[in-house]
């Protein structure tokens, strides 16, 4: 493989600004492309070289590759870092670069393709031996239901075979409900697609988001940095993470990373990855795997004190990785906040001026974000400015200095999620760690009724 | 459109325009090289060439003037 010495970093925002300080930490030279919405953005001001790609729409600048493959030949990039979201998954992006002689910092088109499609990543998955939600394989017809039902466990989720939306779908908690929910999803989906068949799939009812980082050399070697904890989600956009999960003991967490490290050596996969996974009961059932660097990434890096980008971009170099599952130490806990230049109750977007902005400061503290006073928040793009990361020693000090840290953080000019989080390190749930994926919306609808 | 800009068809050869003449829209004014594929970029509208920002060879990105026709 070959040496990197200049990253085009084909990103924006905070995830831009947090590739380019890994690069000037490995004395890499970089080049930040930008739209004409960004050229005041900091990654662009603290960049080696900028290349304005297009107009503000991403589909024109941060999504388009013929720019960004321009802006490599232009400045002579050798290597290009996707960052999360835009072009991180795209396999086509990571073929155009190959065939260019460009390094891809992620995995390889292949796998990038592997994991986008929902159906083989799950057969991929079950041939890797992660845990997937136990399903009939086929069609349930009444005559074969209570066999499969109870191969599953009860509880039971009968679904449409053509559906969504929730149509054609219904619970049966215990056989004697069986019977009716196969009935009636088959009559709702009849009546909803045209179509009657139905399969099974096993219940989860009040499930964790729990996921597993892993990273890989690509040549069969990989490790495990542990689990996040993300369940706190409100549509389905995670809002609040944490390092180690609240739920899990040592025990688990070594078991599920195991499992997931072992499947990265089989399937030789190179660089970051995140294996996502619903979590209920002692039990793991795979969802996806996410085949690039998280928005959470953080807080895996305050309890392992691993820079996984330094990992990504080492890996890509072909020097291997830095550490050894052995030698991965978790110390303490961290939580992550999002925030998102939204209100903190009804989540409608407020762009704008920032006009006064104070990051909080102190041990364990860590602020990833590229806005400052003066800095007007483009409508065009994501609405998070900014990530907080608090780590301590215990969850207890953690959460405490969360509460500090909180109070200090200043973002005037527009609204924040900031409340929000004010709100959610009071509460005695979360204090406790009990809360599933469905908590924050409950907690929303119940506290916004009052 | 990000790339290499080249104001003459090939090295060595005339180029396309200069300051002083008169173009009329649609006419090719210089080329830019983007992921080996040479882009004439052609006058929006007639007119004379007062300026030419660019030098040969040199990197140009989105939204960068090249050429000032009155």
């Amino acid at each position: 493989m070959t040496a990197i010495s200049k990253i085009l970093i084909a990103n924006r925002g905070e995830i831009a600004l947090r590739v380019l300080r890994a690069c000037k930490e490995l004395g890499i030279a970089t080049v930040a492309v930008h739209s004409t919405a960004d050229a005041n953005a900091m990654h662009v001001r603290l960049a080696d070289e900028s290349v304005c790609i297009g107009p503000p729409p991403s589909r024109d600048s941060y999504l388009n590759i013929h720019q960004i493959v321009a802006a490599c030949e232009i400045t002579g990039a050798d290597a290009v870092h996707p960052g999360y979201g835009f072009l991180s998954e795209n396999a086509k992006f990571a073929d155009i670069l190959d065939a260019h002689g460009i390094t891809f910092i992620g995995p390889t088109a292949e796998h990038i393709r592997l994991m986008g499609d929902k159906i083989t990543a799950k057969k991929t998955a079950v041939e890797l031996g992660i845990p997937v939600v136990p399903g009939s394989d086929g069609e349930v017809l009444p005559e074969n239901a209570l066999e499969i039902a109870r191969q599953i466990g009860f509880p039971v989720l009968i679904k449409a075979t053509a559906g969504g939306g929730g149509r054609g779908m219904k619970v049966a908690k215990t056989e004697e409900e069986l019977e009716e929910a196969v009935s009636t999803a088959r009559s709702e989906a009849l009546a909803a697609f045209g179509n009657d068949a139905v399969y099974m799939e096993k219940y989860l009812g009040k499930p964790r988001h729990i996921e597993v980082q892993v990273v890989g050399d690509g040549a069969g070697n990989a490790i495990h940095l542990g689990e996040r904890d993300c369940s706190l989600q409100r549509r389905h956009q995670k809002v609040w993470e944490e390092a180690n999960s609240p739920a899990l003991n040592v025990e688990q967490r070594m078991k599920i990373g195991q499992i997931c490290a072992d499947a990265m050596k089989k399937m030789k996969y190179r660089g970051a990855g995140t294996i996502e996974f619903l979590y209920e009961n002692g039990e793991f059932f795979f969802i996806e795997m996410n085949t690039r660097l998280q928005v959470e990434h953080p807080i895996t890096e305050a309890i392992t004190g691993i820079d996984l980008v330094h990992e990504q971009i080492r890996v890509a170099s072909g020097a291997g990785l830095s550490v050894t599952q052995d030698q991965v130490v978790f110390s303490g806990h961290a939580i992550e906040c999002r925030i998102n230049a939204e209100d903190p109750r009804t989540f409608v977007p407020s762009p704008g001026t920032i006009t006064h902005f104070h990051a909080p400061g102190g041990l364990g503290v860590r602020v990833d974000s590229g806005v400052y006073a003066g800095y007007k928040i483009p409508p065009y793009y994501d609405s998070l400015i900014g990530k907080l990361i608090v780590h301590g020693r215990t969850r207890v000090e953690c959460m405490m200095r969360l509460r500090r840290v909180l109070d200090e953080f200043v973002v005037d000019g527009i609204k924040t999620t900031l409340p929000l989080f004010q709100d959610l390190v009071s509460n005695q749930d979360i204090a406790n760690g009990d809360y599933d994926i469905h908590w924050l919306e409950n907690y929303l609808a119940e506290t916004s009724a009052t | 459109m990000v790339g290499t800009v080249y104001l003459s068809p090939a090295p060595g050869a005339r180029a396309f325009v200069e300051v002083g003449a008169t173009v009329k829209e649609g006419q090719t004014l210089l080329i830019i090289e983007a992921m080996k594929t040479m882009n004439q970029i052609p006058a929006p509208r007639s007119g004379k060439v007062v300026e030419i920002l660019v030098e040969d060879g040199s990197p140009v990105e989105y939204g960068e003037p090249l050429v000032v026709i009155e």
